[in-house]
């Protein structure tokens, strides 16, 4: 049979036609089933915060939820900076982003540091907000889970975390006002 | 049929190392390719297909509201909204599932009304037709419990008077009915607790339909299809494979039904439902006027046409019930109406008693309403009880073609036999 017709045939032409109307049908179907998972406008409206930051002393720390997740915002004292930026960029064992503390604060506003507190290893959250807390071995966080030290800039020092705790996006509305996301 | 040898050939040595384990593709091609259909089934026999089309899609969207349903007394009905409003698509989705109901049970009436046509339920299918049944009844129960989830007006007080049909056993014993009534409810009144079972139940039964259907299905490849002569399988002419020829017929159906779903769910999503389910449920405040699904309304209007509370719930559950006698109520040696000259005007003489039931179980039960319900819930349950037996007893069937091929060929194209081959216009379409 095949041998007496052109090839492609009209059947072959509307099989393909058919079975190509048929994928996109399906997959464009499929997308609002894969979608429906994703955050709605409603927890996408919440995802930027703004936080005053007049209450928090030199040395002080606050957290604050940020998209369902713990930041960490350290008035970080003189010492603690000076710790940070004499730290040899070769010591910093994130090798795929060695960052100096210049470029994980902003510029004149260099005492405070805003941090996702998230440790980088399995998701646990660092030691060091408080006062009691131990702060490990170079006086930031420690991760108590699998033992993760952070310096005075959130970077990774030692441990099993792979990389520096996320500075996430944010600017300075104001002079003591922060606005996150 | 299934005792027909296997004609499944593995093509690779892989497909030969699972025949020998798990002949899965075997089975399918058995049933689903190979299978041998009657040649003149008519786009009647599209709705298997289409309804199980309507299951699975049932099920797929109901897993999707799941994921954002708050099945409690206090969130429920916010979070319908939440869903229509905010989740993505969930506009879309909702009203899939909400649609779908009406859709599915318009193309379960279309299946069952073409079963009792052509005397589907005749031996050798008595089980097939009774697993039918049972898969209507799980699916009303799905259904109802499916409409309390939205926790509006109809959502409650359609539970609140459904639940309470079963107080009407406090006639025979008293006492018994309200405990269950109670039993059912987890208090004394429709509450949270009774939605969240409902959502339990809800979520469990359809897997049960599922399961009913895959004996329904396996009982129709053991018995083999009906079709409009009502004849059975005779030659190897009467018969074309599943694949591509059914399977292709049940194709263009499915999407003729689905041109008519799409329409109502984004052109008319809430045309089948009520005004009053936009109205967060309250206890304190009854709807002048219940009613239920358009679905359920010929059972409502005789559950409203007997004037006694338990008469009225016994001849409700009783016009489902009789259903499952059908195959020994109709004396009949003929399956198809076709060929019925009698039985035909009848047939459709029920037909209408059904929709006028319908129509009537959504007016006022009073006046000439009731009176026209009893008129035709007499005729219900007559033509089961009385029309069927008494006219397949009297009646003289129109002489039956001699086979399928017959039917579909001519008189002298009976025999068929080893001339399987189409001529005409039908033979190798794709040459032409």
């Amino acid at each position: 049979m095949a041998a007496e017709t052109e090839d492609p045939n009209r059947r072959d032409v509307l099989v393909m036609t058919a079975n190509a109307f048929a994928a996109v049908g399906g997959a464009s179907l499929l997308w609002p089933f894969i979608h429906q998972m994703n955050p709605d406008a409603g927890a996408q409206a919440l995802a930027s915060i703004e936080v005053d930051l007049a209450p928090v002393k030199e040395g002080q720390a606050i957290t604050v939820m940020w998209r369902g997740k713990p930041l960490f915002i350290r008035n970080r004292t003189k010492d603690e900076i000076a710790a940070a930026r004499k730290t040899a960029l070769a010591e910093l064992p994130d090798v795929v982003e060695p960052a100096a503390d210049t470029a994980r604060v902003k510029a004149g506003k260099e005492n405070w540091l805003v941090l996702v507190g998230i440790c980088t290893h399995l998701g646990c959250i660092p030691k060091g907000q408080s006062l009691a807390d131990t702060k490990g071995d170079f006086g930031g966080w420690f991760c108590p889970c699998h033992g993760s030290h952070y310096d005075t800039s959130g970077r990774i020092r030692k441990g099993p975390a792979p990389r520096n705790l996320d500075v996430p996006p944010y600017e300075f509305v104001s002079d003591t006002k922060i606005k996150i996301g | 049929m299934s005792n027909h040898v296997s004609s499944y050939k593995p093509l690779s040595p892989m497909a030969k190392w699972w025949d020998d384990r798990l002949p899965i593709a075997r089975l399918i091609h058995d049933s689903f390719v190979e299978f041998p259909t009657p040649r003149n089934l008519n786009y009647l026999w599209t709705f298997g297909g289409i309804l199980s089309f309507c299951l699975v899609a049932q099920i797929v969207t109901g897993l999707v509201l799941a994921m954002h349903y708050q099945p409690s007394g206090a969130d429920a009905f916010n979070s319908v909204e939440r869903i229509r409003r905010d989740v993505n698509f969930g506009w879309m989705i909702r009203n899939f599932h909400a649609v779908g109901a009406s859709m599915f049970f318009v193309a379960v009436y279309i299946h069952i009304f073409r079963g009792l046509y052509y005397g589907s339920y005749k031996a050798p299918r008595e089980i097939l037709w009774i697993l039918g049944v049972l898969i209507f009844l799980a699916m009303m129960a799905t259904a109802f419990m499916g409409y309390a989830l939205p926790w509006g007006q109809m959502s409650f007080w359609g539970v609140t008077v459904i639940t309470n049909l079963f107080s009407s056993l406090d006639g025979v014993i008293p006492g018994v009915g309200t405990a269950i009534v109670t039993w059912l409810w987890g208090g004394f009144s429709v509450s949270g607790a009774t939605l969240n079972r409902f959502f339990s139940l809800h979520y469990l039964l359809p897997f049960v339909i599922m399961g009913l259907v895959i004996l329904h299905v396996w009982a129709l490849h053991v018995a083999g299809q009906n079709n409009p002569t009502g004849l059975d399988l005779k030659h190897k002419s009467d018969s074309v494979p599943m694949a591509p020829y059914a399977v292709m017929k049940d194709a263009v159906g499915l999407f003729a039904f689905l041109i008519v779903f799409a329409w109502f769910v984004f052109f008319l999503p809430d045309y089948l439902g009520h005004a009053d389910n936009y109205i967060e449920a309250n206890p304190l405040v009854t709807p002048p006027h219940i009613v239920p699904e358009w679905y359920f309304l010929p059972f409502y209007a005789i559950l409203r046409a007997i004037p006694s509370k338990l008469g009225g719930v016994l001849a409700m559950f009783g016009a489902i019930a009789v259903l499952f006698f059908v195959p020994w109520l109709d004396t009949s040696r003929v399956r198809s109406t076709k060929y019925r000259p009698i039985y035909r005007w009848f047939f459709w003489l029920f037909v209408i008693s059904c929709l006028a039931l319908g129509y009537l179980g959504a007016k006022p039960a009073d006046g000439i309403y009731v009176f026209w319900a009893r008129v035709f819930t007499f005729y219900y349950f007559a033509h089961f009880l009385i029309v069927m037996p008494i006219v397949g007893l009297i009646e003289t069937p129109k002489q039956l073609p001699r086979s399928i091929t017959e039917d579909v060929l001519g008189p002298d194209k009976h025999t068929g036999g080893g001339m399987g081959i189409p001529a005409g216009a039908a033979a190798a379409p794709e040459k032409r």
